[in-house]
């Protein structure tokens, strides 16, 4: 399908070049001029009121890897939505592919009905049916679209960039949207049965007797004791992903062009199915201006972890050089999507080698110590497994009930659970002491030598529209078997919770406790509302997100209220969690908002 | 529905939250209101733990924590005190329809949709999968022989349709022993099932045999099948298998396999004796190729023990027997 087209990029980064001065007060694509900050394999960007969106089946290339695929309107990713806040939207869905489709507007607020998830909100579009979808473009900034199906992972995906009616508090010459992808030749039913049936399949950095990772003897036999892999970080990995950045896989040469003293503002996507981003650009600081779309008090940082779903906006000056690498490296680091950031094209940056993999730790076990004093999230998460030496450490905590090396820990205390938490056979860990890691840079981040970004470092550039204290906390605990490869809510899949939704009123403040009773990180995404990180911001500043990643054996806290009446699906966005049972309905009712 | 926009810029808002926020800022050194512990507890914690922890180590976004102290304490009182209680949604919540989009999709329409979907977002999909453990030439003194051990599965992550195939015998000769097993397996754990069901014998006094057996992984990685058969003349055996995958590198790997077969009698027309029967000891070395294609070497010993051994002799046979193994494992 798409190739290379690189005069059309290079044609978009001429146009961009001549925006100096212009950006942030009517952008190109606001004029409805042709041209973008899209540098991808030849697809087109889509403004106006009225959008045809078409689905088809395809094949893909990258490498020397090929397989199935689906694009839309024949890209992959498919078409950049280049919108206006408070214009009204109109897309037609045309499915000519095989199989049902969908379109969610992930992170835009939307009626209930213009969702986008099949069995909730419509029922999926058929081939050779046509859905429209309507709606009021109510905000601004970076979003994507995806199916709600698995044509998602297979090309189903684009980014979304709304421009806001006021400026947005920050300068910059040149934008680039990047969206973070990983594609495989083999279908989502294929990985799914792979991931049921085989024991860590993907996996070709587990422990061996050869390999190089800072593990003790004993430390080997505590995890194989508990039956559990200090290798589980990703489960789908590099052995049959290729890590695309804007459909362009390492080997197709991605640039970006700028001017030399251009500021850049970069608007970073995860879209991908299963996969973390650690993103940095090395020798060139970022400053995070935006989580999730929205804009937050400037921060800046050398690298920050992405969950499926999240978006970051940053902006750099590159300075010094005349070529930076743009690296997403995937958090297992078995591999990496690039780019090249060039101000003389052909100019190459040195890409730097993956990292060496990280392992789980003491805390993503849930064993933080419990004396928040000891440094306990911060430092035992940190290192490669040097938190395993402070297990006889943590035991001083005196919190550690179970923990008994010689009769063996208890890594499955139920009597820990609260009582609408089902311990069935989907169930193989509980989290001990599952303390507050929103100040974790994620797995692998604790010890890179530079600035890294976490959650506390997000503040709301503008106060929030609600500033009620939560008047109720809802618990909700992420579970899972990795063995078997099931993935619940409390401890219970979506099929057996159908009619009992978790439940808010209209208009209700409700904080939500997202307890992580597993060893993988979960990026948590609620449908049709923003929520606040309840990060220790300053009041009224808690930033505003529509996914949140819940670390390892952590826990993690948002703010909600519920202004959106209706169903909204609520689940994991690493796809495979998400289709093995990690996906509940939220209700907001009444319908009317209480109106009559 | 609502139109509110979530961006629009609140300024009536902003200014007081900004000062406030300032004040927050010139407050300075707070002292610690909370003693944080464990957040066994609910909600009061999180504030607790994040001041804490904030405040001892993330000291330069320690005026973050002052603002928030700060409106907490305005607002409620002391944070350690005054959690947010967990409690049922209130009433409206409970109004209008159980599916929102019903009234305005049609109700037949969802209900099909919501099946199928709920179906895939469940894991309910069943799966299918079959392997070929151990299927290899065995070269021992005498004429060397063969060895299948199969089996495979269709169903749930919960309940499945599990087949199980071994057998074994001498080239030239009729087969040794072959069986074939059809259990309906039950999870009942994180990591084992329960499996019951129906053992055919394929050679010898044929025998059916009714199946009670458990399967899963054992701390430290072991994965094990035990069950106990009760044949159609009322004799009762057993069987323990484990083995372990030792990895050299990602696609070397070195599997211990241990094997014990029990009898609560002696079968004479079977060569059984009570007690231990038979023991087995092996390791195997295999390279995966792919994750589904290993190609193996190895060596396994299978001893016949105390009355099995006696019969074993009686018939000329050597109860001890070293067979030098090359096959492939396999699955799909």
């Amino acid at each position: 399908m798409t190739s290379l087209n690189r005069r059309k990029f290079l044609h978009y980064s001429a146009y961009g070049a001549g925006l100096a001065g212009l950006a942030g007060v009517m952008p190109a694509w606001a004029r409805g001029t042709q041209g973008g900050t899209l540098a991808r394999k030849g697809s087109d960007v889509l403004s106006g009121e009225h959008l045809t969106m078409t689905v088809d089946d395809a094949l893909f290339t990258t490498g020397s890897r090929r397989g199935p695929a689906v694009t839309i309107n024949g890209t992959l990713p498919g078409p950049l939505l280049r919108l206006k806040q408070g214009q009204d939207l109109t897309v037609d869905l045309v499915n000519n592919a095989s199989e049902g489709t969908s379109i969610h507007w992930h992170g835009m607020l939307v009626p209930f009905l213009m969702d986008g998830v099949p069995g909730i909100t419509m029922a999926a579009v058929e081939r050779g049916e046509t859905f429209r979808y309507r709606f009021p473009v109510r905000q601004a900034g970076t979003y994507w679209w995806h199916a709600h199906t698995l044509q998602e992972p297979m090309g189903h995906y684009g980014p979304i960039v709304i421009d806001p009616i006021e400026p947005d508090p920050f300068e910059y010459d040149r934008e680039y949207v990047l969206m973070l992808t990983d594609w495989s030749p083999m279908s989502p039913h294929e990985i799914m049965r792979k991931l049921k049936v085989g024991e860590g399949y993907f996996n070709y950095q587990q422990t061996s007797w050869t390999d190089k990772y800072p593990l003790t003897g004993e430390q080997r036999r505590m995890w194989a004791q508990m039956r559990m892999m200090p290798t589980d970080i990703s489960d789908v990995t590099g052995s049959t992903y290729t890590f695309l950045v804007n459909g362009h896989g390492p080997e197709d040469g991605l640039e970006l062009a700028y001017n030399p003293g251009e500021r850049i503002r970069l608007r970073i996507i995860n879209g991908a199915a299963m996969t973390f981003f650690n993103v940095r650009i090395p020798g060139l600081p970022m400053t995070v201006v935006a989580a999730d779309g929205q804009n937050i008090r400037p921060v800046e940082t050398d690298e920050f972890q992405m969950g499926n779903a999240e978006t970051y906006d940053v902006i750099v000056e590159p300075k010094g050089a005349e070529a930076f690498a743009f690296v997403a490296e995937a958090m297992d680091r078995s591999g990496m999507g690039i780019a090249t950031l060039t101000s003389r094209p052909g100019s190459k940056a040195a890409f730097p080698p993956l990292r060496d993999p990280p392992l789980l730790t003491m805390a993503d076990m849930g064993m933080s110590a419990s004396d928040p004093g000891a440094d306990g999230m911060n430092g035992m998460s940190g290192g490669s497994m040097h938190g395993m030496d402070g297990m006889s450490g943590a035991d001083k905590g005196g919190n550690m009930a179970g923990m008994d090396m010689s009769g063996g820990m208890n890594m499955r205390d139920t009597s820990l659970l609260p009582p609408n938490v089902k311990a069935g056979p989907g169930l193989d860990m509980v989290s001990m002491n599952p303390v507050d890691r929103m100040g974790d840079p994620g797995i692998g981040l604790a010890d890179v030598g530079h600035r890294v970004l976490d959650y506390r470092q997000l503040v709301a550039a503008k106060p929030n529209p609600d500033d009620r204290l939560p008047t109720r906390l809802k618990e909700i605990h992420l579970t899972g078997n990795m063995e078997r490869y099931m993935w619940s809510f409390d401890g219970q899949k979506f099929s057996a919770v159908t009619d009992q939704p978790i439940r808010f009123a209209y208009n209700e403040r409700v904080r939500v406790k997202l307890v992580n009773d597993t060893m993988m990180a979960h990026p948590i995404h609620l449908h049709g509302h923003f929520f606040e990180l309840v990060n220790g911001a300053p009041p009224g500043h808690q930033p505003m997100k529509h996914t949140i990643v819940v670390q390892p054996g952590g826990s993690a806290q948002f703010d909600l209220t519920a202004t959106e009446p209706g169903d909204w699906a609520f689940h994991c966005h690493l796809i495979y969690h998400m289709h093995t049972g990690m996906f509940q309905v939220v209700t907001v009712r009444p319908l009317d908002g209480g109106d009559q | 529905m609502r139109t509110a926009i979530f961006t629009l810029p609140l300024l009536a808002l902003a200014t007081p939250a900004l000062a406030q926020e300032h004040a927050g800022h010139d407050m300075g050194e707070q002292p610690q209101t909370a003693t944080p512990d464990a957040p066994d507890s609910g909600a009061m914690d999180h504030n607790a733990m994040d001041h804490g922890m904030m405040d001892r180590n993330q000291p330069d976004h320690s005026h973050m924590d002052h603002a928030q102290m700060e409106q907490d304490a305005m607002a409620s009182g002391p944070v350690a005190e005054d959690p947010i209680p967990q409690g049922p949604p209130p009433p409206e919540a409970f109004e209008g329809p159980a599916f929102a989009a019903d009234a305005f999709v049609g109700v037949d329409r969802m209900a099909t949709s919501r099946t199928q979907v709920v179906k895939q977002v469940s894991g309910e999909m069943p799966v299918y999968w079959f392997q070929a453990e151990r299927a290899e030439y065995r070269a021992r003194a005498g004429k060397d022989g063969y060895l299948w051990d199969v089996q495979g599965y269709y169903g749930g992550d919960i309940d499945k349709l599990w087949l199980k195939s071994e057998g074994e015998g001498s080239f030239g000769e009729k087969p040794e022993s072959a069986e074939v097993q059809v259990l309906w397996s039950h999870a009942i754990g994180p990591w084992w099932d329960l499996q019951t069901g129906v053992r055919q014998d394929l050679t010898g006094p044929t025998r059916t045999h009714a199946v009670l057996g458990v399967q899963g992984i054992i701390p430290y990685e072991f994965e094990v099948d035990a069950a106990a058969f009760l044949s159609d003349k009322g004799d009762l055996t057993g069987r323990i298998e484990a083995e372990i995958d030792q990895r050299i590198t990602q696609r070397l790997i070195l599997q211990p396999r241990a094997e014990v077969n029990l009898s609560a009698q002696d079968i004479p027309e079977l060569g059984i004796g009570a007690g231990l029967d038979t023991a087995e000891l092996g390791i195997r070395l295999r390279y995966e190729f792919a994750r589904e294609f290993a190609p193996y070497i190895g060596v396994e010993q299978e001893w016949k023990v105390g009355d099995s051994a006696d019969y074993a002799r009686a018939v000329g046979e050597d109860p001890s027997v070293t067979n030098y193994v090359v096959g492939v494992r396999f699955w799909f």
